[in-house]
């Protein structure tokens, strides 16, 4: 299969890779996928006291395409709220990376891991 | 892409030994004549290298040269072979028996057969790629008509029993066909002690051109097929069609050059191969797929844990692998070959099957080894399950949102 030259670089150069303590109050963690989909991918954000997602890290199990979907995402939560980094949908990341039809679910995978990651935070802080 | 990727694909298929080629090549423009053409000497000259082609795949099986039938393919084979036979005897009953880890090639027709009112029973293997004697025996009922069963996995490179699952077919009256497409060059199969009635051969996975197989039909006893492609009544009407005469000259000339050197060639396979596993297997978290020792040389499936196949094939792009797992393919699922062997999804979505050929070098092995060693080690430091595995954490007890 051909990959896009943009799912290339974010294959080839992944952005933020790493992770952060999830037990960090700052800190908001999503693990979506499963192994057994041959996906799993987890997204953490840290947010700063303003609500603002100042950094991104992910860890993914999965294609180059998911791979990818995952890195692109750490780039584009960062600088946003939370509310605006819930607005990011899958259709964006697919039409960024030019994703083929059969990688579409990477894309619904790296939105479904904001989502994850942006409701651990909350969880965090309400109650 | 400015260098090409190293190929360790040999079961996908085999490029022509430039051997083959040079014998083929006059077959195309100099004697052009149809082999079927009984009145001038184009066709005469055509009839006599299809007929030595024959007698050089007969040589190889140790069978007789009439008991050759040229198909397009393994594919063809197959067909011919499973519908052929089993529409034939219809009357004696109408019951298959094959093995879930059977090529499509061998699956889809008995699929078909199905439709026409066949039952047909999916054995499973054991852990290790082998079918149990005992399994197959269960399986068998007054109604089994045929069984098919591959003698060379394309994916796990295990060698079945053929003989013993012959003896028992033939025990108990039962059409034995054998998927032999992985087999001719790699283990010899010697035809008059093998009790197998029909057996598909295909030349480009044996150094030969794409295009052209063979379906072995025992004489004695004799085994009856139905024609599944009619015409001129070519190849007795078991198979119409014009001969390829190139195509036929080729795979006969890369088997008779597989028989002349697999013993030497097999063994320096194995040394290749026994040298990529030393490796590999240094690397933490791999498994094998398949049984190690009824196994051909050429065949290393392995798991590397906790990374994606088809990221793992980007990763090493300067090597022609392919996965078991089948996303490139775009059906997202994991091999039913490794499924097959109660290998979990994860494992199964893991593999990439190294295949070892007449023109590998230790040096490529070398390369592959250290290349592996990296890269693998990249997608862990980006793989969470790998993180988690680290943590002690059991991935089984993970509550996983299946998507």
């Amino acid at each position: 299969m051909a990959y896009s030259d943009k799912v290339l670089d974010h294959y080839e150069n992944p952005r933020n890779v790493g992770t952060f303590d999830k037990s960090d109050e700052q800190v908001g963690t999503g693990m979506v996928g499963a192994p057994a989909c041959g996906d799993v991918m987890k997204l953490q954000i840290r947010v700063n006291d303003a609500g603002i997602i100042e950094d991104a890290r992910f860890k993914t199990y999965g294609c180059g395409s998911a791979i990818a979907s995952s890195s692109l995402v750490t780039e584009w939560v960062k600088g946003k709220t939370l509310d605006e980094a819930l607005t990011i949908r899958n259709t964006q990341i697919a039409e960024e990376l030019a994703l083929p039809p059969v990688k579409i679910h990477c894309s619904i995978l790296a939105e479904d891991a904001i989502k994850a990651a942006v409701e651990d935070y909350k969880n965090k802080h309400t109650g | 892409m400015s260098t090409r990727p190293i190929y360790f694909d040999y079961s996908a298929t085999t490029p022509v030994d430039p051997r083959v080629v040079e014998k083929m090549i006059p077959w195309l423009y100099e004697h052009a004549g149809n082999p079927a053409s009984r009145s001038h000497a184009y066709g005469w000259e055509a009839e006599e290298a299809v007929e030595r082609a024959r007698d050089q795949v007969a040589a190889l099986v140790n069978a007789d040269p009439r008991e050759i039938i040229w198909t397009s393919g393994a594919t063809e084979s197959n067909n011919l072979a499973i519908k052929g036979a089993a529409t034939f005897y219809a009357e004696r009953g109408k019951h298959i028996i094959t093995a879930k880890t059977e090529h499509k090639a061998v699956l889809d027709p008995c699929r078909e057969l199905e439709r026409q009112g066949f039952e047909v029973t999916y054995l499973d293997v054991q852990e290790n790629g082998l079918i149990s004697m005992d399994a197959l025996k269960a399986a068998i009922r007054p109604d089994t008509v045929l069984i098919s069963v591959m003698f060379v996995n394309n994916e796990i490179g295990v060698i079945q029993d053929v003989a013993a699952i012959g003896e028992l077919c033939r025990s108990k009256n039962i059409i034995f066909h054998v998927d032999a497409a992985q087999a001719t060059g790699k283990v010899a199969i010697d035809l008059q002690t093998l009790k197998v009635d029909l057996m598909s051969f295909c030349a480009h996975k044996t150094y030969g051109p794409k295009g052209i197989g063979a379906l072995y039909v025992r004489r004695k006893p004799r085994i009856r097929i139905e024609a599944q492609m009619h015409g001129g009544g070519h190849e007795r009407g078991f198979r119409s069609g014009t001969l390829a005469t190139h195509q036929i000259v080729g795979m006969g000339e890369a088997f008779a050059l597989a028989q002349l050197e697999m013993g030497t060639e097999n063994e320096r396979i194995r040394m290749l191969r026994d040298r990529l596993w030393a490796g590999l297997s240094q690397i933490e978290e791999v498994y094998l797929n398949g049984d190690m020792e009824h196994r051909v040389p050429h065949n290393l499936n392995v798991s590397f844990n906790y990374v994606e196949g088809e990221s793992l094939i980007m990763a090493i792009k300067e090597l022609a692998v392919s996965s078991g797992s089948a996303c490139t393919s775009a059906s997202l699922e994991p091999s039913y070959v490794l499924r097959a062997l109660g290998r979990n999804d994860e494992l199964a979505h893991s593999s990439i099957r190294f295949t070892i050929g007449r023109f590998t070098t230790e040096k490529d092995i070398d390369f592959a080894v250290e290349l592996l060693k990296a890269r693998v080690g990249k997608l862990r430091d980006m793989s969470p399950l790998w993180e988690m595995a680290k943590e002690g954490i059991d991935l089984n007890s993970v509550q996983w949102a299946a998507h």
